[in-house]
C-alpha cells in the first residue's frame, strides 16, 4: 500500500509540542490521531466517540490551514463548551487529508 | 448499612449485566451510580442513538439496551443508590469491605465490582462567578427528583438533549419553564426540538435566546437568575425564580477509585485478565469499560464477558470450596429472588396416529 503519512504538530494540555505522523488513508480523524499517540490521558478525550457531543476534542487551530467548514452539530456543540476562542474546533469532526499536512494545533484545557 | 452480596460501583450496561449473571449463581446484587439513572454512557451520552454490535440485536437503540438489561435482572431485585458517588472503601478485618458514599450511604458486601465505565459522571458547571454559593440551594446540576420543581419557577440552561426534555417535562410540573440558551439553535432529537418549539408557541415555554446566564440571585437560597441577552444590542436583565439547572452535560471523572490503592493504568484498573478480572486487591474486581490488560477494548459486549467470569470468582468467595456446575438457563431454567420462575416448555410426549 501506497504510504501516505502527514506531518502533524500537537500542543498537548501540558504545553508539550508534539511533532507526529498521521495518515490520510484511516479513516482518522483529528481526535483519533491524538489518541493514537495517547497525547491526552484516556478518558480525557473522545468521550462522545466522537459524535460532536462532549466537546473532549476540542482543540485550537493555530496555521492557517484551510479546513473542511464546520458542520452544524460542530458548530452547536462548540457555542455550549467551555474554553471556546475564535479558532476553535472539535478534532473530530476533522478528517485527516493530505491537505492538512504541517497543521498546528492546541489542545484545549480539560472541562 | 445496605448489605448484599456483589456491590457494584456503576450502574452502566456492565453493572446491570452482572446482577443477571450473578442471579443465576444465587448471589444479590446492589449498584451505586452517581447519575440518577441506571444505564451510564448508554442513558447519559447517547440514550437515542442506535448501537449495531450487540449480539442478535442488528441494531438497538443506547436507551433501550438498558431497558432490556433492567428487565433481565428484574427477577434478581437488585438494590440501587441512586445519585451518589462511591467515596471510600474500607477493608474489613473478615475480608469484607464497606464501601461509603459522598452522602455518607454505606454498603457492605463480601465482593465489590468496580464496573466505573470512564468514571463517575460530574457535571459540567458553567463558570457563573458566585454558581457555587447556591448548589443544592437552589442550583442542581442534574435533575434527581422532578418532584422538587412542583409549582416552583424554573430557569434551565443549556441547548441539547437533557436541557429540552427537561423544559418538555416540567412544563407540567413547575409553575414556569424559562430555557435560555446561547444560540437561537438546539441540538437534539428532532421530536424534542419540534415539542419545545410547540410549548413555546403555546407559552408553556418561556425561551430566551441567544442569552446567557451570567449571575445568581439570592440570599440564601436562588431568588433570581442574571441574564444577557444580545440581540441588535447587548442588555442584562433579571429573571425571577425558586430554581436554576444548568444543563451542560456531564463528564466522566475516575475520581476517588482512583485513591483505593489499585493499580492504575491510563486512568484504568488493571486486572488479571488470565483468570478473574480481579484487581491487586483481593476481592475487589474490575469490570467493563474502567479496567485494562493486554489487548483490551472498550465494547459493551466485552462488559458482559467480563461480568459473567467475574461472578464465578465471586461465587468461590463467597460459598468457598462449594461445588458449582455450569447450568444453561434453557436447562435449569430461572429462579428469581422475588419467587418468580421461568422454563422452557417441556416437550410433548404423545403418539402420532
Ligand atoms: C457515543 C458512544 C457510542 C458508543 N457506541 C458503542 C457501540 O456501538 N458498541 C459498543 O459496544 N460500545 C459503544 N460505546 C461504548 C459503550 O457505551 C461502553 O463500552 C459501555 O457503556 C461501558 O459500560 P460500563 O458499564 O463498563 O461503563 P459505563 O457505561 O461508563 O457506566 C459506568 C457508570 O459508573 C458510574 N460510576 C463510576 N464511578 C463511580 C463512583 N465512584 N460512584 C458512583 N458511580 C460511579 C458512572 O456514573 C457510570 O454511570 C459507545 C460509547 C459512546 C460514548
Ligand atoms: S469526541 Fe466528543 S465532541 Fe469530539
Amino acid at each position: 500500500m501506497e504510504m501516505q503519512d502527514i506531518k502533524l504538530t500537537i500542543i498537548d494540555r501540558d504545553g508539550v509540542t508534539h511533532d507526529v505522523d498521521a495518515p490520510t488513508d484511516m479513516a482518522m480523524n483529528l481526535m483519533e490521531v491524538i489518541r493514537s499517540y495517547e497525547l491526552a490521558p484516556e478518558g480525557t478525550i473522545g468521550i462522545c466517540g466522537g459524535m460532536a457531543m462532549c466537546a473532549s476534542c476540542q482543540c485550537y487551530v493555530l496555521s492557517d490551514h484551510e479546513l473542511p467548514e464546520m458542520q452544524d452539530d460542530e458548530e452547536a456543540m462548540l457555542s455550549e463548551a467551555f474554553d471556546v476562542q475564535e479558532n476553535s474546533r472539535l478534532g473530530c469532526q476533522i478528517q485527516i487529508t493530505p491537505e492538512m499536512d504541517g497543521l498546528k494545533i492546541e489542545l484545549a484545557p480539560e472541562s | 448499612m445496605i448489605k448484599t452480596d456483589i456491590l457494584i460501583i456503576g450502574a452502566g450496561p456492565t453493572g446491570l449485566f452482572t446482577v443477571f449473571e450473578a442471579g443465576l449463581l444465587k448471589l444479590k446484587c446492589h449498584l451505586i451510580d452517581a447519575l440518577p439513572q441506571p444505564g451510564g454512557q448508554c442513558s447519559e451520552i447517547y440514550p437515542k442513538k442506535p448501537i449495531y454490535d450487540i449480539p442478535a440485536y442488528p441494531e438497538i437503540l443506547a436507551g433501550d439496551l438498558t431497558e432490556k438489561l433492567l428487565e433481565q435482572g428484574k427477577q434478581f431485585e437488585p438494590g440501587f443508590t441512586l445519585g451518589e458517588r462511591a467515596e471510600t472503601i474500607e477493608k474489613q478485618d473478615d475480608g469484607t469491605f464497606i464501601v461509603t458514599t459522598n452522602k455518607g450511604t454505606k454498603h457492605h458486601a463480601p465482593v465489590v465490582a468496580i464496573a466505573g465505565g470512564l468514571g463517575s459522571f460530574e457535571p459540567r458547571k458553567p463558570k457563573i462567578h458566585n454558581i457555587h454559593l447556591y448548589e443544592d440551594k437552589g442550583v442542581e446540576y442534574m435533575i434527581k427528583d422532578p418532584e422538587i420543581y412542583r409549582d416552583k419557577k424554573v430557569v434551565i440552561a443549556g441547548g441539547g438533549d437533557s436541557a429540552l426534555d427537561w423544559s418538555i417535562f416540567l412544563t407540567d410540573v413547575a409553575k414556569e419553564v424559562t430555557l435560555i440558551h446561547r444560540r437561537n439553535e438546539f441540538r437534539g432529537a428532532l421530536d424534542s426540538v419540534e415539542k419545545v418549539q410547540e410549548l413555546k408557541n403555546q407559552g408553556k415555554i418561556n425561551l430566551i435566546t441567544p442569552a446567557e446566564v451570567v449571575g445568581i440571585l439570592g440570599e440564601d437560597h436562588v431568588t433570581g437568575v442574571v441574564v444577557e441577552q444580545v440581540q441588535q444590542i447587548k442588555k442584562e436583565f433579571e429573571i425571577e425564580c425558586d430554581h436554576f439547572v444548568p444543563l451542560f452535560g456531564l463528564s466522566p471523572k475516575l475520581g476517588p477509585i482512583a485513591d483505593w490503592g489499585l493499580e492504575i493504568e491510563k486512568n484504568a484498573i488493571k486486572v488479571n485478565n488470565a483468570l478473574d478480572y480481579q484487581t491487586n486487591i483481593p476481592g475487589i474486581f474490575a469490570i467493563g469499560d474502567v479496567n485494562t490488560y493486554p489487548g483490551k477494548l472498550k465494547l459493551i459486549l466485552c462488559g458482559f464477558h467480563e461480568a459473567t467470569l467475574m461472578c464465578q470468582a465471586a461465587y468461590q468467595i463467597i460459598n468457598p470450596g462449594k461445588r458449582y456446575v455450569l447450568k444453561y438457563t434453557t436447562v435449569s431454567g430461572i429462579d428469581g429472588f422475588d419467587g418468580s420462575r421461568k422454563e422452557a416448555p417441556k416437550a410433548v410426549v404423545k403418539a402420532i396416529e
